[in-house]
């Protein structure tokens, strides 16, 4: 097997990466596919909880690029998924006990038997960012529909071809698409103007984002949930399907307008 | 009316996200290019103060402007109309120069 190393950055913090690695994560191995998500946030672990693994830590990454455990022993499995595994960061190290040679060495272990490696990077632009992009066979870059997440989102892609990397491929995260049609909101059309790379998946905002990270239940195994859907989209966007983009970002018909108009809503 | 039949049929009306669209188009202009838009007004002045003492142009429709097709590729594109009917201002000091005593000296110096 040879498995393919996919990096999920963003320029910005907090627009969505470990949020979308844990949901392509388990929408991947739902569709039977092997996987291992690997959370290069050292020192601000995160992934472990939203995916529900927090007590099942026993080493982490800084364990196993130091010798002190077995790849096996650092890879915990998911509860639900026989075929997911998390390699959790180092909460107390610093981003410096890993190098980017390290990461490759770990991820070409892991090509051997998995099918998707996912790595959900730090933000910013300094060893962590570069620890997660040396590896990486592509690059999911997240963004925000604002114009600080794009302005910093287009300094990262800026970095990811200077390191031969590019082009990446774009996730737009938190679009409301009432606000879009309303013409407050960037669309993805904008985002796609402005940066210029493919965009592989559109997830709305979603308040059961945040209800899925209090239970540690990601959003994907939520069938309600319209992240979750998408989420669930842009795995089998990569798997190779052709999916059109859900109904986001189309405007409602003209019947819809006009009852929206004399119905004053 | 516009705005009725702009409502109605979905047009989109200027809001503040065709707002956010230009003005991340001014700033990645400059930060791709790693040039603020204060220091580039500053190097369109001091090209232009080249430019006048070979050539009378026409300042008030002089255009400079970096134009960029994506992240990796820019030009800087000047258009410089200029006026008609006059000399070019190097001639005309040369041949001030020339007419001039100190100038005569310099040259068979
Ligand atoms: N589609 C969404 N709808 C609603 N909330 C969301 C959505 N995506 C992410 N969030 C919320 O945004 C916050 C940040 O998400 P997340 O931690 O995944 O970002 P991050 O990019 O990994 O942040 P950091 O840069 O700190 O690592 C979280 O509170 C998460 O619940
Ligand atoms: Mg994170």
């Amino acid at each position: 097997m040879a498995g393919r190393v996919i990096t999920i950055t963003s320029g910005k913090g907090g627009v969505g990466k470990t949020t979308a690695t844990a949901n392509i994560g388990i929408a991947l191995a739902s569709q039977g596919k092997r996987v291992v998500v690997i959370d290069a946030d050292i020192g601000l672990r995160n992934l472990d909880v939203i995916m529900g693994l927090e007590n099942r830590i026993v080493y982490d990454l800084v364990d196993l690029v130091e010798g002190s455990c077995q790849l096996r022993q650092a890879m915990i499995k998911h509860k639900k998924f026989n075929s997911l595994f998390l390699i959790p960061a180092a909460q107390t190290r610093d981003k410096m006990a890993v190098s980017p040679d390290d990461m490759v060495a770990l991820t070409d272990e892991l090509r051997q038997d998995c099918d998707y490696i996912l790595i959900d990077s730090p933000a910013g632009i300094e060893r962590g960012f570069r620890n997660a992009l040396e590896p990486a066979d592509e690059v999911l870059i997240v963004t925000n529909p604002e114009v600080s997440a794009v302005r910093d989102a287009d300094r990262i892609i800026g970095l990811i071809e200077a390191a031969d990397k590019g082009p990446g491929k774009l996730l737009l995260n938190r679009l409301k698409i009432d606000m879009v049609n309303k013409g407050e909101m960037l669309s993805s059309d904008d985002v796609y103007d402005i940066l210029g790379l493919e965009i592989v998946g559109i997830i709305p905002e979603d308040e059961l984002v945040l209800s899925a990270s209090n239970s540690g239940i990601p959003v994907s195994l939520n069938l309600d949930s319209k992240a979750g859907m998408a989420f669930n989209n842009v795995a089998r966007r990569m798997l190779g399907e052709d999916l059109p983009f859900m109904k986001l970002d189309a405007k409602p018909g003209l019947l819809r307008r006009l009852a929206q108009f004399f119905g004053g809503n | 009316m516009t705005s009725l039949l702009n409502r109605i049929f979905g047009r989109r009306n200027k809001g503040s996200g065709a707002t956010a669209k230009s003005r991340l188009r001014f700033v990645l202009h400059h930060d791709r290019i790693n040039l603020p838009p204060e220091r580039m007004e500053m190097m369109k002045r001091e090209i232009l103060e080249v430019i006048i003492k070979y050539l009378v142009v026409d300042k008030e429709r002089v255009e400079i402007d970096l134009q960029q097709r994506d992240r990796s590729h820019s030009k800087l594109v000047a258009e410089l109309p200029t006026a008609p009917g006059q000399g070019s201002p190097l001639r005309a000091q040369m041949a001030a120069k020339a007419a001039s005593p100190d100038a005569m000296d310099a040259n068979s110096a």
